[in-house]
């Protein structure tokens, strides 16, 4: 099979000015000192992608893939190195971008099929398409200004998937218009590839990848770091938000230390969630959990400077979380948790008295912050008491029904009457899952489909 | 979310098509050949086509009087100069409307289209953010725009011809072909290189604006070139550099070419009966078509320069925008 888009060496240098002077009574004042940095876009980018391949591009905000998207679509160019496309290159980038407000629906298709690089002939002979497709026959002839959102972006969308493109790039623009245009959109990309084009997907949702690519490709920070089948993609680019975001954590970490004192109950966590838990959760497919404290170094015993709801009774001594771990996500190096696999939640424990009849909370989220689970001994036989020193409590779990994603994880001690709490710590951890097939929604339900055939009609009522 | 209804999953389906043919091969690199973006902005001559229409409609659209209004300025601009030069100045030049004419149809093309191209680039900013074709397409967009604008207006000399039974030079009429490739060659030049120059300094735009006022007077469309020639010629010799300064100017050749060519005559009778010089008596077509050659090449060379300015930064426009 040809390859259809050849990327070679690629790099993209920009330089970021702190200001941007556009007038020459600036450019004079601050001549030959515009504060800027250099920034690497990209760094040296190999990338192969054979016809009739569905190609994903996955990479966090800032990690460059939009600039290749661009630099492969020819909208600029790259600094150095080059890339070749074998045929006709659309790239969606924005929907109905250059239409005209004050032109007609039928005015835009011709000037937008143009800007693409469609003849005025060709548009011609698939003009009543595009409109069907767009669903605009009633208002085709009206100014483009009185559209609705969704129509301006269905005529877009109409127009770009009509152009007849052998290479089709598309930067998250797939999730426009009603459930049912979703729809059309995806039978569109599916038809597309059946008819061997290629297609290349820019997104940072794992789920449109696994869903939808045959191969695809992480960046990280402007250079490509990992490359292979959607599972493996995914994977890689979910470590890579991990790590990043074990990075992000240290530095708060160190902030909030110096903080803390001043001003306890910060609810902060939830913001150190957000980057990773919006990447993972859009999509859910199938999950492998991963465990990842987000405090970066458990050994470190700085519960203190976490929020707690209360903090702990003074006078007898004290009962603190110093670390938890999901298993056997930690004890085998992984970082994740794979769903339908056993689990054990660890809570480690240091305390300086005896305290009796203590209640450990373990309570899973979403990431809107809807509960998902809670498990504890309130409502168990169990009885825990805990001894001076340390010690850990273990949650076993028999499987782990999530899918894909990070999910927020608060765990707390209180005393079993809730008149005293040892330890709260709200949303502080995050359990990460990898879910190695390709299902999605939010957890895992074991099922079989199996097919009847004929179908056995009900006797038929009556005498 | 969109949930696939059919069952065969991705990577079963067995028709996949093999899309056979051959396909161009686009390479995008820092550095492209001008040869090849010549050939890309052939490949797109429809786009220009659409987007010179979109620039002539979405201007004047919602508006009554409609593409009127772009009449209505240069009509206005013609009544004053009248009214200055030829009622109060009394300059007594013969059906000096037409004269007026023959220069303002040229000048309205040439500052209109440059001035428009001028700011192509920046106007058309979310194309040019989001879609990938020859950038040079939006600022000649201006110049077909002007161009259109200039053939209105030529029906409108047409009439005033007709009104005042003036009938063309016919021997000189053929030369208006290479003064329009000279005049559309200039336009697109000058219109490309301050096209580049205003992404990064907007400055540009409004210096272009006091640039062609100034150029407009020193072009002669309101004033005859005879009433700078002569004096030189009868004596003030040491005014000499600055009339080769001001035959310079490229425009002149085109703006004499229009003048000769429609208005028809070099010193017709004016009041009681004196000749007005207005034209060299004595300059026949090769005097003409020799000036115009040489716009043409400065022009070529201008419009090379410029292409290659606009290459080295076009690069660069979808960031800077």
């Amino acid at each position: 099979m040809a390859t259809a888009i050849e990327v070679r060496g690629v790099s993209k240098h920009f330089r970021l000015y702190h200001e941007q002077f556009t007038s020459l009574k600036e450019r004079m004042l601050h001549w030959g000192k515009v504060p800027y940095e250099d920034f690497w876009a990209l760094r040296d980018v190999e990338l192969e992608i054979q016809e009739g391949q569905t190609f994903g591009l996955l990479g966090h905000n800032g990690s460059g893939k939009s600039t290749l998207l661009k630099c492969t679509a020819g909208i600029i160019q790259p600094t150095s190195g080059e890339i070749m496309t074998r045929g006709r290159v659309a790239a969606l980038l924005e929907l109905g971008a250059g239409f005209q407000p004050a032109m007609s629906g039928r005015e835009n298709i011709y000037l937008n099929a143009s800007l693409l690089g469609m003849s005025r002939k060709y548009v011609d002979s698939c003009f009543d398409d595009i409109v069907a497709f767009a669903e605009l026959e009633q208002f085709i002839d009206n100014q483009v200004k009185y559209y609705s959102s969704g129509m301006y972006v269905r005529l877009g969308f109409a127009v770009a998937v009509h152009m007849d493109p052998d290479i089709l790039i598309v930067d998250e623009v797939l999730a426009v218009g009603d459930e049912l245009f979703q729809r059309k959109c995806f039978d569109r990309v599916r038809q597309f590839q059946r008819e061997g084009r290629t297609i290349v997907v820019v997104t940072h949702s794992p789920d449109l990848v696994r869903q939808v690519c045959d191969k695809a490709a992480v960046l990280d920070h402007g250079s490509l770091v990992g490359l292979g089948s959607p599972a493996e993609a995914v994977r890689s680019y979910r470590e890579h938000l991990l790590r990043r975001q074990a990075y992000l954590d240290a530095g708060e970490m160190t902030d909030m230390l110096t903080l803390a004192q001043a001003d306890p109950p910060s609810d902060s966590s939830p913001e150190a969630d957000e980057p990773s838990s919006q990447a993972g959760r859009a999509s859910v497919p199938s999950h492998a959990v991963h465990a990842v404290r987000t405090d970066p170094d458990p050994s470190v015993d700085d519960s203190d400077s976490r929020d707690r709801a209360t903090p702990a009774p003074a006078g007898e001594g004290t009962l603190v979380v110093s670390y938890v771990h999901f298993e056997p996500g930690h004890s085998s190096g992984k970082s994740y948790v794979e769903t339908g696999a056993p689990m054990e939640v660890v809570i480690g424990y240091n305390s300086t008295a005896t305290f009796r009849d203590v209640v450990p909370t373990v309570t899973v989220y979403d990431h809107k912050g809807v509960v998902l689970f809670t498990a504890s001994t309130k409502l168990s036989p169990a009885e825990i008491e805990v001894t001076p020193g340390s010690g850990e409590i273990v949650f076993s779990f028999d499987s782990m029904p999530l899918l894909d994603g990070d999910y927020p994880v608060t765990v707390g001690i209180t005393s079993f009457d809730d008149y005293t709490v040892y330890d709260w710590q709200e949303q502080q951890y995050t359990l990460s899952v990898i879910t190695r097939s390709s299902q999605t929604g939010m957890i895992h339900v074991p099922v079989r489909i199996t097919q009847r055939n004929p179908v056995v009609s009900p006797a038929p009522v009556g005498t | 979310m969109v949930a696939p209804t059919e069952l065969p999953a991705r990577g079963t389906d067995t028709e996949v098509t093999s899309r056979g043919g051959d396909r161009p091969l686009r390479v995008v690199a820092p550095k492209i050949s001008l040869r090849k973006r010549a050939q890309a902005v052939w490949a797109y001559r429809e786009l220009l086509g659409e987007m010179t229409r979109k620039e002539l409609t979405v201007q004047y659209k919602n508006s009554i009087l409609g593409f009127l209004w772009s009449m209505l300025n240069p009509a206005i601009n013609l009544v004053v100069y009248f009214v200055v030069f030829q009622l109060i100045l009394k300059n007594g030049v013969p059906r000096f409307a037409i004269y007026l004419m023959c220069g303002t149809l040229v000048w309205n093309f040439f500052s209109m289209g440059v001035s428009g191209a001028c700011g192509s680039i920046v106007g058309n900013s979310p194309i040019i953010k989001k879609v990938a074709f020859p950038r040079e397409i939006p600022a000649l967009a201006q110049i077909g725009s002007a161009l259109t604008q200039m053939g209105f207006q030529t029906i409108v000399l047409v009439v005033f011809l007709l009104a005042f039974r003036s009938g063309p030079a016919v021997a000189y009429l053929p030369l208006l072909i290479p003064a329009m490739l000279a005049l559309v060659l200039l336009a697109s030049a000058i219109g490309i290189l301050f096209a580049a120059l205003n992404v990064k300094l907007r400055d540009v735009g409004y210096l272009l604006g006091i640039g062609l006022q100034v150029w407009f007077w020193g072009t002669p469309i309101v004033y005859t070139y005879a009433q700078i020639r002569d004096p030189i010629q009868f004596g003030h010799s040491h005014y000499l550099w600055l009339f080769v300064l001001y035959r310079l100017n490229p425009v002149t050749p085109i703006v004499l070419t229009f003048q000769r060519a429609i208005y028809s005559v070099t010193s017709p009778k004016g009041a009681g009966g004196v000749a007005v010089h207005i034209l060299p008596d004595h300059a026949g077509l090769w005097w003409y078509g020799w000036q115009l050659l040489a716009v043409i090449g400065f022009a070529s060379a201008l419009l090379i320069f410029a292409l290659t300015v606009f290459a080295n930064r076009e690069g660069n426009f979808a960031e800077q925008l």
